[in-house]
């Protein structure tokens, strides 16, 4: 089987060097860094830290080189799935495109290029640390499920080529339940920290803003109800657990740091998509409407 | 002739002191030294849309100083503070507060028996050093009594700041216009300060300025139910400043941008109380409240 990661950055990576490690699968990725394609062209790509591997696979920066797949996992930035994927979808057109991204919306630019989309989740973590290396941070599960009308048997197949690779991915027919709960755990935290500039853990200690994050993760939670999504957990809980000290108390969100990079950030796929969704199915959500107008504001602040 | 004295010589302690010299006796109270010598020294030189040099005795001794009117031209976040030097001084003298926000007459009431006058002030300017100020907006300080004062009282103070060449005016009750300024600079200073964005059109349209008006409404809402009827639309006077062609950087977005405490509470608290205390809910302003405040201690 053949499977190409379409965003090597850190999460891709993940994905792309664990699944070299199978006799019986065949990785491609497509990036657009030429230094990070070089590099795992000419040596591999490593991963150090929560485990040391090092992958052979075939690196692209130009889609038009990539072969027909079986697979394709989408692991971009949510605000560059629709050029990406419109890039690759030829290699496709037979076969599965999983996205692993952050966010809402990415089924939806996924199926408008390729005809069978999977949903999902992914908790792993890590970071470039130079071309062709990465770090990995956190070990974690990966959920996936069919969006629309792709075979479950495929999604089943996926799950199990990455589970023997040493990504743990759960193959379930209704993927919302964990998506939503990361979705609502990031838009309720990750904005907010981008805004104050404070840790997850200071975020969390402040009880007034504590409220503030609740009244959030409440308007996420109503949105899902109205769509009969079950999440698999309570993102309270979630974020609660990470806020101890020996968890994540000292973590920027990657919302803050990429305000504080002046990156744009992936706030309409986040407390955006809350709000898109929750209009389509009459859910008024105010308080992410407005931490969503505030982050594009401090993006349109950096034109100033 | 009438003596003032004018606590707090910042951007707008500066354009009073110096204008109402060259109609009053006036001493400026400073919290340094040698700002004080600074000013004894050099006066006060301004720039902008007038241009002179004043004269006036400065002090950082509260004793030092005598007058019939005070004007505390401080940060509301320093106007405690600079109340409580005042106690047990300048007995007799009416004073008048120019803070932005609600509440700073009963922050100065509480330390002292002082007849009270309250204002407002839109005129704005730049600081260029101790004795320097550049003035740039000539927009008006409105004045009405508050303790013990009548509006009589309120128009003396209103005609002396006019004849100064300041613009000034008087109401028999300020609240209408405080309140209006009060959901003005409560919803466009900690948008400012939260987004980095000077007051620029982005707060009059798009997605900003849906939640700008969101949150005026809640501030109109509040108001109404403080038994308010606003003087001025709260969202047209945020439209009419957006479109001088000079985005103004509100106070709010330069303190956090130099990581200074700032007039959070006298400006979004003060509202965010108020609506409580009337069973009006106003989550938006809740939000951003607690967002400045996280912000202000995200500098530590």
């Amino acid at each position: 089987m053949r499977v190409c990661i379409v965003g090597c950055g850190a999460v891709g990576s993940l994905f792309a060097a664990n699944l070299a490690q199978l006799d019986d699968v065949e990785v491609w990725a497509y990036d657009a860094s030429r230094e990070h394609v070089d590099a795992i062209n000419a040596n591999g790509l490593r991963l150090s830290g929560a485990g040391d591997v090092l992958g052979r696979l075939s690196a692209t920066t130009d889609a038009t080189a990539l072969p027909a797949c079986d697979f394709g996992i989408v692991a971009t930035k949510a605000m560059h799935t629709g050029p990406a994927i419109e890039a690759t979808a030829h290699a496709f057109a037979a076969g599965c495109v999983a996205t692993v991204q952050n966010g809402l919306g990415n089924e939806e630019a996924l199926a408008a290029h390729v005809e069978r989309v999977i949903r999902g989740t992914t908790f792993p973590a890590g970071k470039l640390v130079e071309p062709g290396h990465v770090q990995w941070d956190v070990k974690g599960d990966t959920t996936i499920g069919p969006y629309g009308d792709t075979p479950f048997t495929e999604v089943e197949r996926l799950a199990d080529a990455c589970t023997r690779a040493g990504m743990p991915t759960q193959a379930v027919r209704d993927a919302r339940g964990p998506q939503w709960r990361k979705v609502i755990f990031n838009a309720s935290t990750n904005p907010i920290g981008a805004l104050t500039g404070l840790t997850h853990g200071r975020v969390c200690e402040r009880p007034d803003l504590r409220a503030l994050v609740s009244a959030l993760v409440d308007e996420g939670k109503t949105v899902a109800a109205a769509q009969s999504i079950l999440l698999d957990a309570d993102p309270e809980q979630l974020i609660d657990h990470a806020a101890k000290p020996e968890v994540a108390y000292n973590h920027k969100a990657s919302m803050l740091q990429d305000v504080e990079a002046r990156r744009t950030t992936e706030i309409d796929f986040l407390n955006g998509g809350i709000v898109r969704f929750g209009r389509e199915h009459g859910v008024p959500t105010p308080l992410n409407e407005a931490i969503w107008a505030l982050v594009k504001g401090v993006e349109a602040s950096w034109g100033q | 002739m009438t003596r003032i004295c004018v606590a707090g010589a910042g951007t707008i302690g500066s354009l009073l002191a110096a204008h109402l010299a060259r109609v009053a006796e006036v001493s400026v109270l400073t919290r340094r030294e040698e700002h004080a010598r600074a000013l004894n020294d050099q006066g006060i030189r301004v720039s902008g849309r007038a241009d002179f040099t004043a004269r006036v005795s400065a002090s950082a001794d509260p004793s030092e100083l005598d007058a019939d009117l005070v004007i505390l031209a401080c940060k509301g976040s320093d106007l405690d503070a600079l109340a409580r030097r005042l106690a047990g001084h300048f007995a007799g003298a009416t004073v008048m507060t120019v803070q932005n926000g609600l509440g700073a007459e009963d922050v100065v009431g509480a330390r002292g028996a002082w007849p009270l006058l309250s204002a407002v002030t839109f005129m704005s300017g730049t600081r260029h050093g101790d004795t320097r100020v550049e003035y740039i907006l000539d927009t008006a300080t409105w004045i009405g009594p508050y303790r013990d004062t009548t509006p009589a009282d309120a128009h003396a103070v209103a005609d002396l700041i006019a004849s100064s060449g300041l613009k000034a005016e008087a109401f028999d009750d300020l609240r209408p216009a405080q309140w209006s300024k009060l959901i003005f600079n409560a919803t466009v200073n900690a948008v400012a300060a939260l987004t980095g964005l000077p007051h620029d059109r982005n707060f009059a349209e798009g997605q900003l300025g849906a939640l700008v008006h969101a949150l005026v409404d809640e501030g109109k809402a509040a108001a109404s139910a403080a038994g308010v009827e606003l003087w001025e639309d709260p969202w047209e006077m945020n439209v009419l400043a957006t479109q001088r062609g000079h985005a103004h950087r509100p106070s709010m977005l330069e303190d956090v941008a130099a990581h200074r405490p700032t007039e959070i509470e006298l400006i979004t608290g003060a509202l965010v109380r108020e609506a409580e205390k009337h069973g009006v809910s106003v989550p938006l302003h809740t939000a951003l409240y607690r967002l400045v405040k996280a912000k202000e201690a995200s500098y530590s």
